[in-house]
Parts: C-alpha cells; sequence; structure tokens
C-alpha cells in the first residue's frame, strides 16, 4: 500500500472546466455538492483505502522567526498569494493509477448546473517508510 | 455491565487510593490501568462487586508501579501501610476531583482532559479519539496536567466556576469517534448538581439539557445545519425540555442569578415556542440583557442584536451591531441575516460570502454559503 495526499485548493490550480463560483450556485446544488464530497469520504472508508481528510479555512497567515528576544513577524492573509490549499484527502492504496482513479472521481463532484466541476486535483505520494529489508 | 455504570465507579475508587496513601497522579493511573482491564475482561465475565474488585485491582496496580519504582524506602513505607482487606469506604471524594481536575493552574485543554480522565473514567484511547488527537498525544497532555497538580492538596476546597467552565467546554464539544462528549457532559454535570447545592450548576445543567433536547433537529439527514427558525420542532425532546424547565425554574427561584441560569433562561423561552413565529423575543433581549451585565461578553451582546432585530425590527438590530467589534466572529453572519430582514438582499448576499469564508467549521460555511446562493438566485431571477 503507498499513502497519496489529494489536494484541493482555492486558488492556484489550474482553472476547472465548469468554473462557477459556489455562492453562485443553488442552494439545492450546493447541497449536492457537499453530499458528494461526504459520500466519497464514506465510500473510501468503506474499502479500507481512507486515512483522513481536513478542509481548511481561506484565512490564514504567514508567520517567520524574526530574531533572538523578538516576537515573530506575522503577515498576510495576502488576497494575491498564488497558492491557497483548501483541504486534502489522504488515502492509502495499491499503486498510483489508483490514487489517479480516485482523484478523478473526487474532481467530478458536481457543480454549477449540477455538472461536474471537473477541478484540477493535486496528487502527491507521500514518501515511504524505509524496507527493513534493503537488498 | 454497562460501561457507563463502570465509569461512574471511577472516581471513587481513585478517592479510596488516594486516602490509602497513593498521590493522585499515581493513583489515578493505577485506577486507569484498572479500568483498561475491566472493559476488556468484565464483558465474559463481571464481577459480582464491581467496585471492590476495581479497588482490588487498581491497589495491586499501584503497589506493582512503586515496586517498579527505584525509591527503595517508599516501598518499604507503603507496604508497610497497606490496609486490612476492608477496602470501600463510604466517603465520597468525587467532588474533591472535580475541583482538582479543573485546577484554575490547568490549560482550558488539560483540564478537560483530565476530568473525562478522573471523573469521567473514558480511556485515554476514547478521549484521544473524541478530540481527533494520536492516543500518545493526549497520554502527554494528561501526564502533564496531572503533575501541575501534584503539589494541590486534595481535600482543599475549590471553585465550582472552573468547574463549570470546563463541562461547559467538554459539553461544546459534540460527538466524534465512540464517545458522546455533550452527553458524557450531561452526566457529570448531573453527578455535580447531586452533590452540591449550587444555583449556577444546576443553570448549566439547565441549558445543556435544553440545548441537548433541541440537537435530533439541528441537523438535517444530510449533516447539513438547521437553523433555530427552520428547525422541526416536534423532534425536540419535550422530556428533556421539561425538566431543563424545572430545574431553571428551581434555580431562579433562589434569586441567585449567573451566567449559566441566563443562558439557560433564553434556551427555555426559545423551547416553549410552539413555533418560531411564537418566540418571546422581547423577553429574550430582557435576558440577554442580564446576560451582557453578567458577562460583558462580546459574543452575548452579539447574540443580544439579533434578539433586538427581532423584537424592534432589523433596522434596531444593526444599530445595536453598529456598536459591536466587526471582527467579532460571526460578526458578517449576523449582520447579513439583518440587511437581508431590512429588505438589502445585494449586501446580505455579499456579507454571507464574506462570512462563510471565516466560518470557524465546515457546516456552518455549508450553511452560509447556501444562504448567498439562495440570495444570488433570487437576485438573478
Amino acid at each position: 500500500m503507498a499513502k497519496y495526499l489529494l489536494l484541493k485548493h482555492y486558488r492556484g490550480a489550474p482553472a476547472p472546466v465548469n468554473d462557477v463560483p459556489m455562492d453562485q450556485w443553488t442552494p439545492e446544488e450546493v447541497s449536492a455538492h457537499v453530499q458528494y464530497m461526504r459520500d466519497f469520504a464514506a465510500r473510501l472508508e468503506g474499502t479500507g483505502e481512507f486515512v483522513d481528510g481536513q478542509a481548511l479555512s481561506p484565512e490564514g497567515t504567514f508567520v517567520r522567526y524574526d530574531g533572538e528576544g523578538r516576537p515573530p513577524v506575522t503577515d498576510g492573509p495576502f488576497a494575491e498569494t498564488k497558492d491557497l490549499i483548501a483541504g486534502w484527502m489522504v488515502i492509502d492504496v495499491e499503486t498510483y493509477e489508483r490514487a489517479v482513479e480516485l482523484a478523478g472521481e473526487l474532481s467530478a463532484a458536481p457543480g454549477a448546473g449540477g455538472k461536474p466541476i471537473h477541478e484540477w486535483l493535486e496528487v502527491r505520494p507521500f514518501y515511504a517508510e524505509q524496507p527493513t529489508a534493503t537488498e | 455491565m454497562n460501561e457507563s455504570l463502570l465509569r461512574e465507579l471511577v472516581p471513587a475508587v481513585i478517592g479510596v487510593l488516594v486516602r490509602r496513601g497513593a498521590d493522585f497522579a499515581a493513583a489515578e493511573d493505577a485506577v486507569q490501568d484498572a479500568l483498561v482491564e475491566a472493559v476488556r475482561g468484565w464483558p465474559d465475565d463481571a464481577p459480582r462487586d464491581p467496585k471492590g474488585w476495581l479497588v482490588t485491582v487498581a491497589w495491586r496496580k499501584f503497589l506493582d508501579a512503586v515496586r517498579a519504582d527505584t525509591s527503595r524506602r517508599r516501598r518499604e513505607e507503603l507496604v508497610e501501610a497497606e490496609p486490612l482487606p476492608n477496602p470501600v469506604e463510604a466517603v465520597d471524594d468525587t467532588l474533591q476531583l472535580y475541583f482538582l481536575c479543573a485546577h484554575p493552574s490547568l490549560t482550558p485543554a488539560s483540564a478537560v482532559a483530565l476530568t473525562l480522565r478522573a471523573v469521567g473514567g473514558l480511556t485515554t484511547r476514547q478521549i484521544a479519539q473524541a478530540y481527533l488527537v494520536p492516543e500518545a498525544t493526549m497520554a502527554q497532555r494528561i501526564s502533564r496536567a496531572k503533575r501541575t497538580v501534584s503539589g494541590v492538596r486534595f481535600d482543599q476546597p475549590g471553585d465550582v466556576a472552573t468547574v463549570l467552565r470546563v463541562l461547559y467546554l467538554v459539553f461544546n464539544e459534540g460527538y466524534s469517534g465512540d464517545v458522546d462528549l455533550s452527553a458524557e457532559a450531561i452526566r457529570l454535570t448531573r453527578q455535580l448538581a447531586a452533590k452540591t447545592n449550587h444555583e449556577e450548576v444546576a443553570g448549566l445543567l439547565a441549558l445543556m439539557l435544553l440545548h441537548h433536547a433541541r440537537r435530533p433537529a439541528r441537523t438535517g439527514p444530510d449533516g447539513r445545519l438547521v437553523p433555530l427558525a427552520e428547525q422541526d420542532r416536534s423532534l425536540w425532546n419535550s422530556q428533556l425540555i421539561s425538566e431543563g424547565v424545572e430545574i431553571l425554574q428551581t434555580a431562579l427561584a433562589r434569586d441567585r442569578l449567573g451566567e449559566f441560569q441566563a443562558q439557560a433562561a433564553i434556551a427555555a423561552l426559545h423551547a416553549d415556542a410552539q413555533t418560531a413565529e411564537e418566540t418571546d423575543w422581547v423577553q429574550i433581549v430582557e435576558w440577554y440583557d442580564e446576560l451582557v451585565r453578567l458577562t460583558d461578553s462580546p459574543v452575548a451582546r452579539l447574540n443580544r442584536a439579533v434578539a433586538v432585530g427581532e423584537a424592534d425590527g432589523p433596522r434596531a438590530g444593526l444599530a445595536a451591531l453598529a456598536k459591536l467589534d466587526p471582527t467579532l466572529p460571526r460578526h458578517a453572519a449576523v449582520a447579513a441575516y439583518l440587511h437581508e430582514r431590512d429588505g438589502d438582499p445585494v449586501t446580505a448576499a455579499r456579507l454571507y460570502v464574506q462570512a462563510a469564508r471565516s466560518a470557524p467549521n465546515l457546516p456552518e460555511r455549508d450553511h452560509l454559503t447556501r444562504q448567498a446562493a439562495r440570495l444570488n438566485a433570487q437576485l438573478r431571477s
């Protein structure tokens, strides 16, 4: 088994096919989308492939060390930040192909007009554990 | 043997060990070990005297731990002090445990974890699952908490107010994993109410019961949030409501108002309305005035602005809102609601989008997004 991160972006990914902001959908379309995401996670729990899923608020801050004895510097949120992560799902699957297949299904979540959003999701492999047997 | 009955025994068993000379941290560890053994073994083979069993096993665990300890002198002292086998005294130390676990030197998260383990009798694993952290993390949080209170004398009286804050935190956590923290908070508050005669304990218990009564109506079958005005009131648990109201009335009759009684009074007024339209908003505003006077809390002021909007119209609500800090959590959501009632869907839709962006949780975010979507759809048509 190998773990993959399916990463969803508020901003920073290429534009989806069905690119309409959520507040311009109908309330029923919003509900259908939320339901699809819940069902997807529940199904992966059922197949034993779900590890974790989290959603992030878009409001974030950049922080850095500012030297001995000083409080950290904070900055942001930046309206112009190119990359803004919306959330992730961690899956544990047999193959890379399976990870891509699942990301494709997640990307088909319905959006405006009840049609799939076709949004771009990033699939990132976790570094594996070092194997015990090395030869 | 059901598990909640088992858990009810935990604080008393810790008390027995402490009175026999174990310090609190070691006693609590030993009882936790015994508890884990009981959870594993009792379903097949429950003892006739559960408390006696727990005391015996926990005391053995405690002695094992002491023997494993490097201090030879301490071991000898304790083995000498080992009591005669009539172990179960009638004294109840549960109340002292509440105080200790909510000690002001603890951070809220530590106090919550320690209370759930030592008073609630939950295992570290269950607490970790409920708070979505790894078990090792929760174990560390608990052992650090115990080190923090290690110098506190077990028989010192504590402050009920700190205990109530901890229980309220537990209640608000809701439920995830296999433990229903709201139900657990109610159980612990009931137990506390039975051991104290304090009107705010009663107030908090009433508040919890009244909120818990509405829980079946608060989320739709698809997990979506259903706002109070749209809830199917036939789903409210009328038994919990009448119990909550009765407890509240008895507390209020003592004429020593506190913040939990005031909040419970507001919840009771909502529970009393057969339909959302019948809600007595004028009285609710009066109770919010009391709550603001008692707590000076910005959250209470924000909720008061909503109530004013219902009692005196949206303009009055917006005027009350204008006096508050716009960075308050949920400020934009309240503003959106009042602007819509005031007949300004354009501003309301914009504010709902803004509110969704800063929502503290997903159900609220989805709800606010749906509100914006609803208004935008209206504006398009």
